[in-house]
């Protein structure tokens, strides 16, 4: 027997795996290599998909659903009369191959009959979105909102320009200007364009029209644009904002202290506070 | 002249409708022709047929994405004309990465690559449908089209329509990785969209046709073809090629010298005899 061991040893040693090992052994590689694939596959989509300051065409559905619905097939862009629409390109660094527009190139001339919308075949551009009273309307879109840099618009300083107020295509709704007495000479006005964020639809002709070297008026995506006041904060003047209060919810901070009331903390003596 | 044409009538073939189609979606942006527009994503023919990339709808499906209308029938429309005449015909007669990816395997064998390497393949050709499962599971948990973001043929096809960018480098890479990493690497082991037309094209009509009586076994026709394992049948027995990773490229056929290859329609009934009855017979 004992001699007979060794012998034993190196069969078991040299005997093929059992397909039952075999399969498992395989399984466990396919598994472990698809883990590791799969975590630098999601890494990189994580990254490419992370462009906020991004530009939709008009009737864009939320960011979040665009990027899942978008079929990357261009239909828009072949659409858009003014070559405005371009699809990322890989060095681009945006969404691989979704479709945006830079304004100060060339902004969106807000055709009435938004050829770029129906074409979509996913519903990533959404007509009814653009659409009031069963029409096309690209007074609705929403593409984003301008936003005025008031350190280097020439206008704030007093130069007479209102070259983004005459470009707008909603003159005088979503730019205004804004006389304001010119303290500095004391004889002239300032004329401030003010953008109204209800009425702009970021077409972005105005940084285009922008005459100073890098846009002192430009787009941004509204959600990047704009603060949110929150529940809070009403206008207490007016019955329609105070309506808001109703969403809000009550927040309560639980400290050490406030375990009783607050008002008794401070009337207890100085024992709390010291 | 009539041996070249009949050594590279497919081969010619495919090329045509490549760079055919190419040039018409390239037109429709370029010049504003009506005939092609869109991409192999989704395009529109003929401003009237809609056709949409099946696979590029399932990660919709996966992500949470809500499908129009539109896209269904583009699907339909897709996904009925794969089934019928095989589904990775996709690969060998549209697809531009396929040139890529042929020119990497006609250097193979020009410089000797397979002397060096061996024939044995390191990797196993499951590996698609691997990641065909992963990119839905990403599309899933990460709510996006995970392919569609990563992948070089709507990137490459893209780009030459709508303007390339970087996208030249994914050409080159794969050209590189086929060449000297793996044979038929990309197209053969880990397109998952190829992987996906395979099991779409299981069911499909147009076959190639083996006939062993004629085979001289000096397997021309498994060096040539980027997925020999569907042609195990060579020099065996008489048999259709049936798994859906035959793409249809029909090189076997042209490199054939003994006229044991050709297409033929699938027969359902009495596969194996009736079959061979019908070719006997022309």
């Amino acid at each position: 027997m004992s001699e007979n061991r060794p012998e034993v040893k190196k069969k078991i040693k040299k005997q093929p795996l059992s397909d039952r090992r075999k399969f498992i052994l395989n399984m466990a590689r396919g598994v472990g290599l698809a883990t590791m694939g799969g975590f630098v596959w999601s890494a990189y989509i994580d990254e490419v998909t992370a462009s906020e300051l991004l530009l939709r065409p008009p009737g864009a559905i939320k960011e979040e659903d665009f990027l899942k619905t978008c079929i990357k097939c261009g239909l828009c862009v072949l659409a858009c009369p003014y070559d405005t629409l371009l699809l990322a390109k890989p060095g681009d660094h945006k969404p691989l191959g979704t479709p945006y527009f830079v304004p100060r190139d060339i902004p969106c001339y807000m055709c009435p009959d938004i050829p770029c919308v129906p074409v979509c075949p996913t519903g990533a551009l959404d007509e009814a979105s653009v659409t009031t009273d069963g029409e096309l309307d690209i007074n609705v879109a929403d593409m984003g909102l301008a936003v005025v840099d008031d350190e280097s618009c020439i206008a704030f300083w007093g130069i007479q320009c209102d070259a983004c107020y005459r470009a707008c295509p909603l003159m005088g709704k979503a730019i205004t200007i804004e006389y304001e007495k010119n303290t500095r000479t004391g004889k002239h006005a300032f004329m401030k364009p003010i953008v109204h964020s209800d009425a702009c639809t970021g077409c972005g002709l105005c940084e285009r029209a922008c005459v100073t070297e890098k846009a002192a008026i430009f787009i941004l995506p509204r959600e990047t644009a704009m603060g949110r006041a929150g529940d809070y904060y009403i206008k207490g003047w007016d019955k329609e904002d105070e309506k808001r209060l109703k969403n809000a919810k009550e927040i309560k901070t639980v400290t050490e202290r406030s375990k009783k009331s607050a008002i008794d903390s401070l009337n207890d003596g100085l024992g709390d506070l010291y | 002249m009539g041996t070249l044409w009949n050594n590279y009538r497919y081969l010619i073939l495919r090329r045509t409708t490549q760079i055919g189609l190419l040039v018409l979606y390239f037109g429709a942006n370029a010049w504003g022709w009506t005939i092609l527009m869109g991409n192999l994503s989704s395009s529109i023919f003929l401003n009237f047929v809609p056709m949409s990339d099946p696979y590029a709808a399932l990660q919709m499906l996966a992500a949470g994405a809500v499908l129009s209308a539109d896209l269904l029938i583009g699907v339909a429309v897709i996904g009925i004309f794969y089934l019928l005449i095989g589904g990775r015909v996709f690969c060998s007669w549209i697809c531009p990465i396929n040139m890529i990816t042929d020119a990497a395997a006609f250097t193979r064998r020009i410089i000797g690559m397979d002397r060096i390497q061996g024939v044995k393949q390191p990797a196993s050709r499951n590996i698609r449908y691997w990641v065909l499962a992963l990119s839905l599971i990403l599309s899933f948990i990460m709510g996006v089209t995970a392919f569609e973001f990563i992948s070089p043929i709507s990137m490459v096809h893209r780009g030459i329509v709508f303007g390339l960018g970087f996208g030249w480098a994914a050409m080159l890479i794969i050209f590189l990785f086929d060449l000297f990493v793996l044979k038929n690497g990309w197209c053969g082991h880990i397109c998952p969209l190829g992987g996906f037309y395979s099991l779409v094209g299981k069911f499909s009509l147009i076959r190639v046709h083996h006939l062993e009586e004629n085979c001289t076994l000096c397997m021309k026709c498994k060096d040539v073809c980027p997925e020999k394992q569907v042609l195990h049948m060579i020099g065996k027995e008489s048999l259709p090629v049936l798994s859906g990773e035959c793409t249809n490229c029909a090189r076997c056929i042209e490199v054939c010298d003994d006229d044991a290859l050709r297409f033929s329609i699938r027969t359902f009934a009495n596969k194996k005899k009736t079959g061979e009855n019908n070719e006997n017979n022309e």
